[in-house]
């Protein structure tokens, strides 16, 4: 299926592109991450992100499904 | 870049039946954790932070007797004493607009998806939360854009 990702901050850095539309196998954001996790030298484990699908926060369990919006949040630092 | 506008911010808060009104300003430092800090860039995933955000205004309205409470904070590229985030709460009563701003401000800083790179008087930068040492040089400028603003009114 076609999964749409967009990165921010230390993500986007470390994929080097702002979004991408990937298609994949990855049933969970856990398994999507873990694959991206390999593509690119993404320093932070799973443990430390959030996720959000369609602009909302989301289980890193949750079923993904063809064309939705992932994107994986790193320790945030507001303020 | 547009500066946070306080002065609007402030008025958006005023009501004939509150008796005062608490902000926080939150400036940007020239050290942390040891680094002489240059600059900062702030990075938002705005569509989940304004979510968030009022989410967060929501609950300090239900938690405290407060009349109205706004944030507003920056993205993009901040300079040593630009404030980065303004907070107002007004109030019939001063204790619980001191503590419903004080909510505001941690639950911001916890959970809203924004995050900050520091840029070090070293030439090194480095996500805060997440990692430092990016190469030096490396950096770009991203999303410079105006603060977005929550605002919320209970009536």
């Amino acid at each position: 299926m076609l999964i749409n990702i967009q990165y921010f901050a230390i993500l986007r850095e470390q994929a080097g592109r702002p979004n991408e539309s990937l298609e994949t196998r990855a049933a969970t954001p856990a398994a999507l991450y873990a694959e991206l996790a390999k593509r690119y030298p993404f320093t932070l484990a799973p443990e430390q992100l959030k996720v959000a699908i369609n602009g909302e926060f989301a289980d890193f369990a949750h079923s993904l499904n063809t064309g939705d919006a992932v994107v994986f949040i790193p320790p945030v630092a507001g303020g | 870049m547009t500066p946070i506008d306080t002065t609007a911010g402030r008025a958006a808060l005023l009501d004939g039946s509150a008796g005062g009104y608490v902000s926080f300003e939150g400036w940007v430092r020239d050290h942390n954790e040891g680094l002489a800090v240059k600059r900062l860039e702030y990075e938002a995933f705005e569509a989940l932070a304004v979510k968030e955000g009022e989410r967060i205004l929501v609950e300090a309205l239900g938690r405290f007797p407060v009349k109205h409470a706004l944030c507003l904070h920056r993205v993009g590229e901040l300079g040593i004493g630009e404030m980065a985030v303004w907070v107002g709460v007004s109030s019939t009563h001063r204790g619980e607009a001191f503590e419903a701003c004080r909510y505001i401000i941690d639950a911001v800083k916890h959970r809203v998806p924004i995050w900050k790179k520091e840029h070090y008087v070293n030439g090194d930068s480095g996500w805060v939360n997440c990692e430092r040492c990016a190469a030096p040089g490396a950096d770009t400028v991203h999303h410079v854009e105006a603060g977005h603003r929550h605002t919320l009114a209970r009536s």
